[in-house]
C-alpha cells in the first residue's frame, strides 16, 4: 500500500516534536537541574547549615562551670540550661552582648511545677494560689538545686489542701502523725521515702469500733460494729478521713 | 505509522520505566539516599559523615509533663510561625472519662479549655508529645511530584523549599498531620529532628530542653546510643502502625486512645 | 486576603468540633481541586461517548461525534489551570517535567496529560478534520484560509485512498484511546484514592467510581451542548440521536449509582476505626451536598425523569425539556460528587476525633470567582473551537431530518 501523503507531513512535525523534546531533556538542560541525587544534596547541605538558636547545655558548661556543679548535684541536674533561659547560641557566641533571660517571677516554675491531674503521679507539683502565695519561687528554691535550705516543719507546707478540710472537719485535732509515719527522708525528698498509710480497718476501728478505748481516742468519736457495718468495705472507699462528714 | 508508534513508545517509555526501576528499589528494600556531601568540618572535629548515622526518637509517655517547652523551643529554633495553626512539634492531653468519653486537647495552642469533669469521673489522663515521625516507609516521600521531600541517608525526612512546588500533596498523605504549608514562603515545611543541629552533634531542640527526658534521641546505628537503651528497656509501640509507614518515633507507655 | 492569612485561619479554629491535630485547621485543596477532577471528567466522558460512534459502530449517535471531540478537547486544555493557580509556588510548575517523582501518582500528570492530549485527542481530531480543513483553506477568506492550511499541515490529497486511511487511522486511535480516558480520569482517582492515611478517600473503588461519574457527566455535558447549540442554530435536534444518548446516560448512571452504593455499604458494614467520624462527617458536614444535591437531585431525580421519558407516550418537546433537565441536575451532581470526595476528604482531623469547616474565599486566587471563571473558560473555548471547526461535515450540510 502506498503511504499516503498526510501521514508523511504528521510524521514530520512528531519528529520535530519528539526530537525538540529529547534535545531539551538530555541536551540543553543540565544536568544540574534534573538531577534529583544533586538537587538532595544541595537541599541538605542548606539544611545542615541553617543557624543553631540553642547552644546546648555543654556550651553553657565551658563558661559557668559553678553553676553546672552545683546543678548537676540537684534535683535538675537534668534540665538544660536554655529550657528556662532561651536559646542563648547568640550569647555563647558573644557572652557580652547577649544575656540570655532569666525567669524571676511566680509565672515560670508552675509550667512545669503547677498540679495538673494530667502529669505523672511523683512528678512534684504545688498548687500555686496555696503554695506560699505572692511569694518567688526563687525566695525559698534556688533553681539550680531547688530543694528548699530549711526543711518544713508542718505538713501544711505541701499538704495545704489536706490541712484545710482537715481543719474544718471532725478529725481538726487528730494530728496528721496519728494515721501517717513520715520518715525524716520525706522532708528532703518527699518521693524517695513516702509517708505510711493505714491499711486495715481495724486501724480506723482503734477510735471507732465498738467498745474503743484507745488512749486519747474521745468517748464522744462515732462507734460503729466493724463486724456488721459496711460489709467488707475498707473504711476509706465510703469516708474520706481527713474530711469524714464529706460523701464520697 | 512507524513515526507514531515511535512517539507512543517514547511517552510512555519513560515515565513506565521510571516506575518500574522506582518499584524494583523499593522492592529491594534499599532506599535512594541523598548522596549528600558531608559538611564541612568544625575545626579539630571530625567531618560529619551522614552513612554513619540513622536517627530515630523514643518518646516516654510517662515522663512527659506538659510543659510544652518542647513545642516553644522548636517553634524558637526553626523560625516556625508564631500561629497557632503551624506545628513542627506539639503536645496533646489525654482525658479519658470513666464513662468511656476521650477529651483530646493539643495545649500548645495557648489557651486550654477548663476540663469540665469532676476529677473524680476520670479514669486516666496523660500528655503525649507528638512529632513527624521520620517513617521509614514515609507516604510523603511517596507521592512528592517532584521530588522535593526526602529521606536523607541519616533517616530525617526533609524537604527542599527551593524545590517544592506548594502542591500540598505530602501534607494530604501524611496520616500524623506533621506537615503544614508555611505562610510566607508558601511549600511545604516540616520537622527535620533539627537536622542542623545533629550535623553539629547536637541534640534537637525539643530534646534539649525537654525537663524531664520524656523524649530520648539518638542514634539507631550505634551500639550504645540512649535512643538504643531506650528501645531495649521499654515495650515500644509506633502511631498507626497499619498503615505500615514505619515510624523512627518510639512511643513507650503509649495509651490505645492515641491516634 | 491571603488565602493563609492568619485571620482566617483563626476564625476557623473557634469552628472546630473535637480534636483535630493543629495543622489541620487550614484546607488545603480548595475549590480548584474540586473543579479539576470536574473537568477532567468531562474530558473523558465525551471522549467515550464519541468512541461510541467508531469503535460500537453506534450510528444514531454520529450527529455528536464531532461535538463531542471539541468538547473533550476544549476542557482538556483547561484542566491543568486550576492544578497550576493552586500550587504555592505556580512559577516551579515545569519541575514536575524535570525531575518527577516516579513513585508519584500526581508527578504522572505531566505525561497522562501529554499522551491524552497530543497522542489521542489531536491526532484523531486532525484526521477526523482533515478533508474538511483541506476544503476550508480553498474556501475561507485571508487569513482564516491560511490558518486551515497551517492546521492541516498544508496536506491536499483527498483521494479515496487518503481518506479511508484517515477514517482507519481514527479507528485505531479511538481504540487506544477509550483506555487512554480511562487512564487519564481512573488516574485522577488513583490520586485520591492511593492516600492511605484518608479512610475517607483510600478506596480501591475510586478510580472506578471516578471514572463512572466522569462517563456521566461527559455524557450529560455533551447532551446539553447539542440541545444548546440545536437551538442557537435554530436547527431541529436528532430525537434518534437524543433518544440513543439518553439511554446511554441512563445506564451510566446506573451502575456509577451502583458502584457508589457498594462503597458505602462496603464502609459502612466493614465499620473500621474511621467509620464514626465519617459517619458524623456525612450528617454533620456533607449532609447537604451529599444527601440533598449528589443522591436526590444529581441521581434520583435524573434517573426518574429519564425512566418517564423512556416510556412512550411523550412527544419529542417533552422529552426534549426532560432530557435537558436531567442533563443540568446531573451536572450539578457530579459537581457536588467532586466537592464531597475532595472537600469532605479535608473536613475530618486524621486523628478521627474532629471536624473542621472549610470557609470558601469569594475573589482569592482559590476562591469561589476564580472557579466560576475557569468553568466558564471550556466553554470560551469551545465557541472558538466551533467557529474554527465545523462540527457537522461539510457534505452533510443540509440537516438531516427523523
Amino acid at each position: 500500500m502506498r503511504i499516503p501523503e498526510q501521514v508523511n507531513r504528521l510524521a514530520i512535525v512528531i519528529g520535530v516534536l519528539v526530537a525538540l523534546t529529547l534535545l531539551t531533556r538530555f541536551v540543553l538542560i543540565p544536568r544540574s537541574l534534573v538531577s534529583t541525587d544533586l538537587h538532595w544534596a544541595a537541599a541538605t547541605q542548606r539544611e545542615a547549615i541553617k543557624p543553631v538558636k540553642f547552644a546546648g547545655s555543654t556550651a553553657c558548661q565551658d563558661c559557668h562551670e559553678d553553676v553546672a556543679v552545683k546543678k548537676a548535684r540537684s534535683f535538675h541536674r537534668a534540665l538544660s540550661c536554655e529550657g528556662c533561659h532561651g536559646p542563648a547560641a547568640r550569647h555563647a557566641d558573644d557572652p557580652s552582648a547577649v544575656k540570655p533571660p532569666a525567669p524571676r517571677d511566680r509565672k515560670f516554675c508552675p509550667v512545669c511545677h503547677a498540679y495538673d491531674p494530667s502529669r505523672p503521679t511523683g512528678f512534684p507539683q504545688i498548687n500555686p494560689t496555696a503554695h506560699n502565695p505572692l511569694k518567688p519561687c526563687i525566695s525559698c528554691h534556688n533553681p539550680h538545686d531547688p530543694v528548699p535550705p530549711k526543711v518544713p516543719r508542718e505538713c501544711a507546707a505541701c499538704h495545704g489542701q489536706i490541712e484545710r478540710s482537715k481543719a474544718v472537719s471532725s478529725h481538726a485535732l487528730v494530728a496528721c502523725t496519728t494515721c501517717h509515719r513520715a520518715p525524716e527522708q520525706h522532708r528532703r525528698a518527699p518521693r524517695s521515702a513516702l509517708p505510711s498509710k493505714p491499711e486495715t480497718r481495724d486501724f480506723c476501728g482503734t477510735c471507732h469500733a465498738q467498745g474503743a478505748d484507745a488512749k486519747g481516742a474521745p468517748k464522744e468519736a462515732p462507734k460503729v460494729d466493724l463486724a456488721t457495718h459496711g460489709g467488707r468495705n475498707l473504711c476509706w472507699e465510703c469516708h474520706y478521713p481527713h474530711l469524714p462528714e464529706g460523701r464520697l | 505509522m512507524n513515526k507514531r508508534e515511535f512517539l507512543k513508545g517514547a511517552i510512555v517509555f519513560f515515565p513506565a520505566g521510571g516506575v518500574l526501576s522506582a518499584l524494583a528499589r523499593q522492592a529491594a528494600g534499599k532506599e535512594t539516599p541523598a548522596q549528600a556531601t558531608p559538611p564541612p568540618a568544625a575545626n579539630g572535629q571530625q567531618a560529619y559523615d551522614p552513612a554513619h548515622h540513622l536517627y530515630g526518637m523514643g518518646v516516654d509517655v510517662d515522663k512527659c509533663i506538659g510543659c510544652n517547652r518542647c513545642a516553644v523551643a522548636c517553634k524558637a529554633e526553626n523560625g516556625v510561625p508564631d500561629e497557632p495553626f503551624y506545628f513542627r512539634t506539639w503536645v496533646e492531653r489525654y482525658t479519658i472519662a470513666r464513662d468511656g468519653e476521650v477529651v483530646v486537647e493539643n495545649i500548645s495552642l495557648g489557651a486550654v479549655r477548663e476540663t469540665t469533669q469532676d476529677a473524680r469521673e476520670i479514669v486516666r489522663t496523660f500528655f503525649v508529645p507528638k512529632l513527624c515521625n521520620h517513617c521509614a516507609n514515609p507516604p510523603c516521600v511517596q507521592v512528592c511530584p517532584v521530588n522535593a521531600t526526602f529521606t536523607t541517608q541519616d533517616g530525617a525526612v526533609i524537604v527542599d523549599a527551593e524545590r517544592c512546588i506548594g502542591c500540598r500533596y505530602c501534607i494530604q498523605a501524611c496520616p500524623y498531620g506533621a506537615r503544614y504549608l508555611h505562610p510566607k514562603t508558601k511549600t511545604a515545611d516540616k520537622c527535620t529532628f533539627c537536622y542542623h543541629r545533629l550535623v553539629k552533634g547536637l541534640q534537637p531542640a525539643c530534646v534539649e530542653v525537654c525537663p524531664t527526658q520524656a523524649r530520648i534521641f539518638g542514634d539507631l546505628k550505634s551500639r550504645a546510643s540512649r535512643l538504643v537503651r531506650f528501645r531495649r528497656l521499654n515495650k515500644l509501640h509506633v502511631l498507626k502502625p497499619q498503615l505500615n509507614t514505619e515510624p523512627k518515633v518510639y512511643y513507650a507507655n503509649l495509651d490505645g486512645e492515641v491516634r | 486576603m491571603s488565602p493563609h492569612g492568619g485571620d482566617g485561619l483563626a476564625e476557623l479554629l473557634g469552628q472546630i468540633t473535637g480534636f483535630i491535630f493543629p495543622n489541620e485547621i487550614e484546607i488545603h485543596w480548595s475549590i480548584l481541586i474540586v473543579v479539576y477532577p470536574y473537568v477532567t471528567g468531562l474530558v473523558a466522558g465525551a471522549f467515550i461517548l464519541a468512541s461510541l460512534v467508531k469503535v460500537f459502530k453506534v450510528k444514531e449517535v454520529q450527529p455528536t461525534y464531532r461535538l463531542a471531540l471539541l468538547t473533550a478537547l476544549a476542557f482538556l486544555l483547561v484542566a491543568p489551570l486550576p492544578l497550576l493557580l493552586h500550587l504555592g509556588k505556580p512559577l516551579r510548575f515545569y519541575e514536575i517535567l524535570l525531575t518527577p517523582n516516579p513513585t508519584s501518582a500526581m508527578a504522572m500528570f505531566g505525561f497522562v496529560y501529554a499522551w491524552y492530549l497530543m497522542g489521542v485527542l489531536l491526532l484523531e481530531i486532525w484526521f477526523e478534520y482533515r478533508r474538511d480543513l483541506i476544503t476550508l483553506a480553498r474556501t475561507a477568506r485571508f487569513p482564516l484560509n491560511w490558518v486551515y492550511r497551517v492546521l492541516s499541515l498544508f496536506s491536499r490529497d483527498v483521494s479515496e485512498a487518503a481518506l479511508a486511511f484517515d477514517r482507519k487511522a481514527i479507528q485505531f486511535i479511538t481504540i487506544i484511546g477509550i483506555p487512554s480516558a480511562f487512564l487519564l480520569h481512573g488516574y485522577v482517582g488513583f490520586i485520591f484514592g492511593s492516600v492511605k492515611a484518608n479512610p475517607w478517600w483510600s478506596s480501591v473503588l475510586m478510580p472506578i467510581v471516578f471514572l463512572m461519574s466522569a462517563i456521566v457527566s461527559g455524557i450529560a455535558l455533551v447532551i446539553f451542548l447539542y440541545m444548546v447549540l440545536a437551538g442557537i442554530r435554530r436547527e431541529p435536534i436528532d430525537m434518534a440521536c437524543l433518544d440513543k444518548i439518553a439511554s446511554y446516560l441512563f445506564y451510566a448512571v446506573i451502575v456509577d449509582f451502583s458502584l457508589e452504593a457498594l462503597d458505602f455499604i462496603h464502609r459502612l458494614y466493614q465499620s473500621e476505626e474511621s467509620v464514626k467520624i465519617l459517619g458524623s462527617l456525612i450528617t454533620h458536614k456533607l449532609f447537604m451536598s451529599l444527601f440533598v444535591i449528589q443522591i436526590l437531585l444529581g441521581m434520583f431525580i435524573p434517573l426518574g425523569i429519564l425512566v418517564l421519558a423512556k416510556m412512550r407516550g411523550f412527544g419529542d418537546e417533552l422529552r426534549k425539556l426532560l432530557y435537558f433537565t436531567a442533563a443540568i441536575l446531573i451536572q450539578l451532581g457530579i459537581f457536588a460528587t467532586r466537592w464531597n470526595v475532595v472537600i469532605g476528604g479535608q473536613l475530618f482531623s486524621k486523628s478521627f476525633r474532629g471536624l473542621m469547616t472549610y470557609k470558601m474565599e469569594i475573589t482569592g486566587i482559590e476562591g469561589l470567582v476564580a472557579a466560576l471563571v475557569l468553568l466558564a473558560l471550556p466553554f470560551a473555548v469551545l465557541y472558538v473551537l466551533i467557529k474554527l471547526l465545523p462540527t457537522r461535515r461539510l457534505d452533510e450540510r443540509t440537516p438531516v431530518t427523523g
